[in-house]
This record gives C-alpha cells, structure tokens and sequence, in this order.
C-alpha cells in the first residue's frame, strides 16, 4: 500500500511541477494546487498506513483501540486541504482578475512590478500608472483605473 | 488562576483575530473601524508588556488545547524570546495604524477609504502573533498560512495592476515555501511521531546523524523561504515594494523576521540536541547562506534608485546578519540575533515610515525624481539620519550594538571570512544610505515649482519620531535589551 502512495504522490508532484513551471498564470495555479495534493498525499503517510479502521474511541472507553488507523495525519491532512483550497481559490480569483487587467495570460509579459531593464546600468523607472497616486497629481492622464 | 494566564498566552492571536472580525463587521463606518482597530492593538500592546513582564520573572507560560495535554495536544508556550517578539509585533501594529491616520493610500480625503486595510492588517497580525506562541510545529505551519493570506489581501485590496501582479509572484513563491515546509513537518513527524517543540527536542538527541541532516535541512530550506535569504528571497524584490507605506513598513518590519524566528527557534532551541555532526554541518551551511545573503541584498540595493526597492533589499542584507548569528550556535550568537533583530524591526519599519513621508511630500518615491528634502524639512532628516547611520551600525546607535554581538561571536569562534563579508556590507550598507541622503535630501528638487509640502502629517511625524527615540534609547541603554536577548538565549539552551 505505501508503494503505491508513494507512486502517487510521486506522479502527482511531477505533474504539478510541470504545470507549475508553465508561463501561463492559470497553469501555475493548478499545477501549485496539484503539488498541495501530492503534498498532502505524503502528509498522510508520515503516520504510517496501517488499518483502515476508523479512529473512534468506543462509548464507555477511554483509550483508542490499538488496531484502530492513525488519526493525527488524518487531523494534519484535513487541515492542510482546507488551507490549501482556501489560497488555491484566491489564487484563481486573482489570476482572473490579473488577466482581464493586463490582458495577457503569460507570466513573461507581467512587467508592471517588476519592468523590464532598458538600460545596462539604469533601473527602469515604474511604467505609468504603477506607483501610488500622489494628492497633487491628479488628474493622472492614462495608466490603469 | 489558569483561566486568566491561558488567555494571555492565547491573547497574540485573540484579540487581533477579535479585532479583525469587529473591523470588517464595520467596514461601513470608517471611524468606528480605527476605533475597534487603535483597541484592539493597544489590548494586544498591554498583554505583551504583561507577557514580557511574566516571562522575566520566569513563570510558565504555556497551555494545551481541547482536554489534550502536551506532546499530544497542540501547545501553546511563551518564553522570553516568543514575548519579545510579541511585544515588537504590537508595537509595529501601532506604529502602522497611527501612521496610516491621513495616508493618502490607505485613506484618502474626500474618497471611500479602502475599507478592508484595517481587517486585513489584524489578520495579518493573528498569523505573526500564532507563529511567535505556537509550540508545535504544523501549529507553526497554519500560522505562516494565515500570515500568508492576510497579505495577500492586502497586496489585492490596492488592485492597482502592478500590485495584483505582485500578488501573484507573491503567493506563488511563498506557496512553495509553505509547500515545503508541510514536506519538512511531514517528514518530522514519520521520523520522530511527534510535533510539539519539547517532544521534538527530546527525540532529537536519539536521531542519527544522517537523518537530523534530512530533517534539519528539509525545514531550514522552508524557513529560509520564508526568511527572504540567498537565494530564496525572489518573492521580496517582485513585490514588496507595490504596497502602501504605513502597510509596507508594517510588513517589511515583520514578516521576513517571523522566518528568522521560526529557524532561530528550530535550529537554536527544538532540534539543539540533535547529533553534533549533523547540526554542525546544518550551521556551517546557514553561516555561507547567511554571508551570501548579506553580500546580495546590499548590492542589489546598490543597483536600484526606488527607495521602497533600495529599502527592500536592505531587508535581505540584514536578515543575512541575524542568521549569521543563528549560524554560531552558541548562547551568545543566538542572543544576538534577537538584539539584532529587534533592533532592525524597529529601524527597518521606521525607514519605511520616513520614505513615505518624504513620497508625500516630493511626490516619487524614485530617488531621480525628487530632493530637496534637508532644506524644507531640517527635522526629517535628522529623523532620517538616526535609522540610516543605525543600519550601518554606527555607535552609539542601536545598529552598532546589534553587530558588535554578533560579530564578536563570530571572530571568537575564528570565522573570520564570514566577519569580512560582514563589514564589507557595512560599508556598502553606508554607501546606500548615503545614496539617499544625497538624492532626497541634499539635492534640490528635479522641479523647483515643487510644494515640498503635505497636509496631515502630525500622525506621521509622532511615528517617525518616537521610533527614532527608541533606537537612540536602544543605543544608550544597550544593557536593558542585551541582558534580556541572552537570558532569552540561555532560556532555550542551544549552546553547543
């Protein structure tokens, strides 16, 4: 049973590599959410795949049953995939809104943060629109609303 | 007697999660918001100032949650070093809230102000203030998550597009850096069953040398990430310059020393008994890391005429020299670290504040677009030149003290190249600094037609001011803190 987590896990890290390094943003998301999967697959290995019996202390007793499965990684699992859902959706959100602004799904064209050198020695100056907007410039022409 | 002393240990993350709640129920009324925020942040500085008082005098700090004592249950403890860097935590809060009174960012005149800064900043704070109590280490984990996510949003709620961009590389970069810390905690617990930082400890010693190493390295590479060191800082630079200034200097004081925290407290206290072969060879790591991370980020500054950015990879240089101190591996360099530490949240925060007082009142935060700042404000350069000259490290200011502990303890153990970078950066540090005053303050402005003025600054300058008289006062009164930083050292033992 833990050979085949590990192939798993194995395959779902590689693939979300893969995307991961991709230029496109919305690839980036899902391969990061596919190697929180993988990660989360590990995680409920650490304690051991042992029995499939449930982790439920009897009415009456106080102490588990010695054959009953793990629960901690099932506690660290659950809360690892409610955190990672959590930022993967705020992740989608926030490439959809990235795109419809800059119109562009490519990473390697996101140059409003960080603008590409222009100069050997020089660092670029912000693109117009991408610095705070002082009280005595506006009314600002162009830039991003 | 338990029930009050469990819910100051719990207040870190209590009262800014109550105060984020109460914030965002009302994000309608601007004014009762600052109000529940300026609470909520003094409630928290008054249960630091007792946690630090407690810690001093030595009492027991911790509690265990839902009937389940420790090692099994998650556990909550605070020592002088978790206290301290609570006390810090709300200091900066108030600082950053005072600051943002009149910032034309966060809350404009005469427009809706953006009302989810104040909330988002709290929740922020839950997650520095979880990290600095926790004592289990997937405990940890959530917390750098939430920090995670309290940023995040606070990056969107600009929605300017160079901040949803940096949003993006942020979030990216940083979810690997958890990612990997979740591998890190994973593979702690299939090796040693446990998570509480006590249990860890006592496991530690029955490692084998090969597998502390594993373990080690796995969760300093996460913490590194998330410290902003060589050459895993990418995230930083991308980013934090796009935030507003009382917010960024908020999160440029802060964050990136939560990851110092979280290695000074695995390498310096949880995993300190591990087998000598494998911790030493883990130290000597981090010590070349730390040197490359000093020498990187001061040049990176170097290059760039942004004082957000300059300012920005002045954070990386400095966390080089707090991890140079965990690197040592004895009492005095861990002490170190913290006196460093402290002092640089403090300096580092308040540079910020100054850059943004001096983008109010020239209009750019690009060094070739503004000036003029010493002839129309005298004071503001005074103010400026306090935490500039205590970057550098020069006596008798706070920056001075912070380097002559580490790097005594660094000649001592005779690791002189790392002492060499050290100063170098120093230098290269000044010449930054000096980079600033000559093109801020020394020149004149770019545009002679140019006010040099802003309305509303009275909050500013109270920010400004007072956290330069800490430094000073630091810088005078160096016992005070310095005695604290090693008994705090002593407290989590680490002494090789």
């Amino acid at each position: 049973m833990i050979w085949v987590i590990a192939l798993a896990v194995w395959t779902t890290l590689l693939v979300g590599a893969r995307l991961a390094m991709s230029r496109d943003l919305f690839r980036v998301v899902v391969g990061l959410a596919l190697i929180s999967s993988g990660i989360v697959l590990m995680l409920f290995s650490s304690g051991r795949v042992s029995s499939a019996e449930p982790a439920v202390i009897a009415a009456g007793e106080k102490v588990l049953p010695a054959t009953a499965a793990n629960p901690l990684p099932q506690a660290l699992v659950l809360t690892a995939i409610v955190i990672g859902f959590a930022l993967i959706c705020f992740a989608f959100i926030l490439v959809v809104r990235v795109v419809r602004d800059a119109e562009t799904d490519d990473a390697e064209d996101l140059r409003y943060a960080e603008p590409a050198p222009t100069h050997a020695v020089e660092p670029p100056a912000s693109p117009e629109g991408c610095d705070p907007r002082h009280p005595l410039d506006e009314p600002r022409t162009g830039g991003h609303p | 007697m338990t029930v009050p002393m469990s819910m100051l240990i719990t207040s870190p993350i209590f009262v800014p999660l109550l105060t984020a709640v109460l914030a965002t129920l009302a994000y309608r009324r601007p004014a009762l918001q600052r109000a529940i925020s300026f609470t909520g942040i003094l409630a928290l500085l008054a249960c630091a100032v007792a946690l630090v008082q407690f810690a001093i005098e030595g009492r027991p700090m911790a509690v265990s949650f839902g009937g389940w004592e420790a090692p099994f249950g998650i556990e909550f403890s605070v020592d002088r070093l978790g206290a301290i860097m609570v006390l810090l935590t709300a200091l900066m809060g108030l600082a950053a809230l005072v600051f943002q009174i009149g910032d034309p960012e966060t809350s404009p005149a005469g427009e809706p102000s953006k009302p989810f800064v104040l909330p988002l900043l709290h929740g922020m704070l839950v997650g520095v203030g979880g990290a600095f109590v926790t004592a289990d280490l997937f405990n940890m984990y959530v917390w750098f998550e939430v920090m995670l996510i309290g940023v995040l949003g606070l990056f969107a709620a600009g929605s300017r597009l160079d901040q949803l961009e940096a949003a993006f590389k942020y979030f990216v970069l940083n979810v690997a850096g958890t990612l990997l810390l979740v591998v890190a905690v994973g593979a702690v617990y299939a090796v040693t069953g446990q998570l509480n930082f006590t249990a860890l400890s006592e496991a530690a010693a029955f490692l084998s040398p090969g597998m502390a190493l594993l373990l080690l390295a796995s969760l300093g590479v996460a913490f590194l990430v998330k410290a902003g060191a060589f050459p895993l800082f990418a995230w930083l630079p991308a980013a934090y310059h796009t935030l507003p200034g009382p917010v960024l200097a908020l999160v440029a004081g802060l964050l990136t020393k939560v990851g110092v925290y979280a290695l000074l407290r695995v390498f310096g206290d949880v995993f300190a008994p591990a087998p000598e072969a494998a911790l030493g060879l883990a130290l000597e790591a981090l010590g070349w890391i730390a040197a490359a991370t000093m020498l990187t980020g001061v040049l990176g500054a170097a290059y760039h005429w942004d004082m957000r950015r300059i300012l920005g990879f002045h954070i990386i240089s400095q966390i080089g020299y707090m991890l140079l101190g965990i690197a040592l591996g004895t009492e005095a360099g861990n002490g170190g670290t913290l006196f460093y530490t402290a002092h640089h949240i403090i300096v580092k925060a308040n540079l910020f504040f100054i850059a943004a007082i001096a983008w109010r009142m020239t209009g750019s935060y690009d060094l070739r677009k503004i000036g003029g700042l010493a002839n129309a404000r005298p004071l503001l350069a005074i103010v400026f030149a306090i935490p500039a000259l205590s970057l550098v490290g020069i006596p008798p200011l706070s920056g001075f003290w912070a380097k002559l502990i580490v790097l005594r303890e660094t000649l001592a153990l005779g690791h002189v190249a790392w002492t060499v970078v050290a100063l170098v950066v120093s230098f290269l540090t000044l010449y930054s600094m000096m980079k600033i005053w000559m093109e801020a303050f020394w020149k004149p402005h770019p545009d002679p037609s140019h006010p040099l003025e802003a309305r509303g600054l009275a909050p500013a300058w109270c920010v400004t001011i007072g956290l330069a008289l800490i430094t000073v006062l630091i810088g005078l009164f160096p016992d005070t803190l310095a005695g604290y930083c090693l008994a705090a050292a002593a407290e989590i033992g680490g002494a090789r």
